[in-house]
């Protein structure tokens, strides 16, 4: 019973981990990288917001969230260079809800809980969030898994074959989102999109398919949490970035070992 | 042709398109088409780069909506569509059979069946990453032949293959087109080889210039204008001797220099 606020968090971790693993998977096949940042720098917006109006945090992130994402898969679809316009957004939304934060009238805001997560705060209500949209962010994936996969290799091919490519980024889009909203409270708004990029890059050298890969960072992305939650414990450090820490030290082992695997 | 009183004809037509015109980003891309594909023939799409080749595919295939005019499709058409360029991200790890249940899980019957069809059966274990040039576009055309489709729409299938890597190539699509008894519809440069295993050849820049059969289309001043008179040679000399091909390189370098030009 003492150890429950780490049993809580650890649970949290495993939640995030897990909702992030294949929704990285096409971040990284899709080189989504900014589009992960500006849709969860977003999210500090989406607190802003949500204190403001009194609203529940996590409603309003995931409202925000949404709205970055749906603006930056519209941006993605023309044809002038995106990577710079990307980079404008990741880091506007950071930047204006930096300010939009600061100018609340309610100076209790501790801004570093929104920035780097609060993991060891994690109450029980928050874990039945996590766990309820890392569940419906999943089932989505799996739901729509080939015709994703298909509208990720190639836009085209997946029309001529009867799938819709929009309607496929609408949900990665969806569950990006829903990811976002998630994960703040574990990671923070800095750190979400490394827990979507590193655990999937580390797990790229040991797949041959795409379903192993996203198992993979699954397994890569808990043993993260669960071995950033020790090792802030053992050495008194924030949690968030202790976690991050770890999924990049697997993935610099992941890295120093792919060569080998590859006959 | 396509003044003809055309609702008897086209209702015929696998598929076919009605003063078609589509608009990108402000161009007129392609300008009142009027195209139909009967079933079983094999039609090639020729004309100099910028002239909408790809994007009359892409409008017949449904990924670009026309900005006048229409498509009409037959019932139930099933469309086999190999793409002129597949880059799969390095981070994507697929073997063959994975790339072929895309987006719908197959028997591993039937993706034999394809592969087999394509000529590259023993690749089934595959990762994509590993195929050469050649096997990755036979790939390709397993993936298109899956569900035994009414008719293969090919977009410069042969971009990146050697001249008898090419040629073996288009053999391999005349095979299937016997075996299958399926329309063939592409574009490619590779007019020499290309045109000679045609029925019927279409010359578009922007607007069908001509069309006809090979012999009538290199013929046609329209076609002169755009490629000069230097593949119809390439044309005789493919007609005369299949296997003798060591002057192509040459001529299809001049075709190049021609569309850049033009």
């Amino acid at each position: 019973m003492l150890d429950d606020f780490l049993i809580r968090a650890a649970l949290a971790g495993i939640g995030v981990a897990l909702a992030a693993a294949p929704l990285g998977c096409f971040v990284v096949w899709r080189r989504m990288a900014y589009f992960g940042d500006a849709t969860s720098h977003a999210a500090l917006l989406g607190v802003a917001l949500a204190l403001s109006l009194e609203l529940p945090v996590f409603g309003g992130v995931l409202l925000v969230s949404l709205a970055m994402a749906l603006i930056v898969s519209g941006l993605n679809g023309r044809s002038i260079s995106t990577d710079a316009l990307l980079g404008v957004m990741a880091h506007g939304a950071l930047a204006i809800g930096l300010v939009a934060v600061s100018l609340l009238p309610n100076q209790r805001v501790d801004l570093s809980t929104y920035l780097f997560g609060e993991i060891l705060a994690v109450t029980r209500a928050d874990l039945l969030i996590i766990w309820g949209g890392a569940t419906v962010s999943v089932v989505l994936l799996i739901w729509r898994w080939q015709a994703l996969l298909a509208a990720t290799l190639n836009p085209d091919l997946a029309t001529a074959s009867g799938v819709n490519p929009r309607r496929e980024q609408l949900i990665l889009t969806l569950a990006l989102a829903l990811t976002v909203a998630v994960a703040l409270k574990v990671v923070g708004a800095l750190l979400i999109a490394a827990m979507l990029i590193i655990p999937a890059a580390a797990a790229r050298p040991f797949s041959r398919s795409p379903e192993t890969m996203a198992i993979m960072a699954a397994i890569i992305g808990t043993v993260s949490a669960l071995g950033g939650l020790a090792a802030s414990f053992i050495f008194d450090t924030p949690t968030g970035p202790s976690i991050v820490s770890t999924a990049a030290i697997l993935f610099a082992i992941s890295a120093g070992v792919a060569p080998a695997l590859r006959r | 042709m396509s003044d003809l009183p055309s609702s008897g004809r086209h209702l015929l037509s696998l598929i076919s398109t009605h003063n078609l015109t589509l608009r990108l980003n402000g161009q007129t891309v392609l300008e009142d088409i009027n195209i139909a594909i009967e079933a079983g023939e094999i039609v090639t799409i020729v004309g100099p780069n910028g002239s909408g080749k790809s994007s009359l595919l892409r409008v017949l295939i449904g990924a670009l909506k026309p900005t006048s005019g229409s498509v009409k499709r037959a019932p139930d058409l099933r469309i086999g569509y190999v793409p002129q360029k597949l880059q799969i991200d390095a981070t994507l790890p697929l073997t063959v059979r994975g790339f072929l249940n895309l987006p719908r899980r197959q028997s591993s019957g039937v993706v034999a069946a394809a592969l087999t069809q394509a000529g590259v059966s023993d690749l089934a274990k595959k990762q994509m990453a590993d195929l050469s040039g050649g096997q990755f576009q036979r790939v390709l055309l397993a993936r298109a032949l899956l569900d035994k489709p009414d008719i293969l729409i090919l977009d410069e299938a042969t971009q990146g293959l050697d001249q008898p890597g090419s040629a073996a190539f288009y053999r391999q699509i005349e095979d299937v087109r016997s075996e299958m008894g399926c329309a063939v519809l592409m574009v490619s440069h590779d007019l020499h080889v290309v045109m000679a295993a045609s029925d019927r050849v279409l010359c578009l820049n922007g607007h069908v210039c001509c069309e006809g059969t090979p012999e009538i289309v290199a013929d046609a001043p329209e076609y002169r204008a755009l490629f000069g008179t230097g593949t119809q040679g390439a044309l005789a000399l493919y007609r005369h001797e299949h296997t003798h091909s060591h002057d192509h390189d040459h001529d299809h370098d001049h075709i190049h220099e021609a569309h850049d030009a033009g």
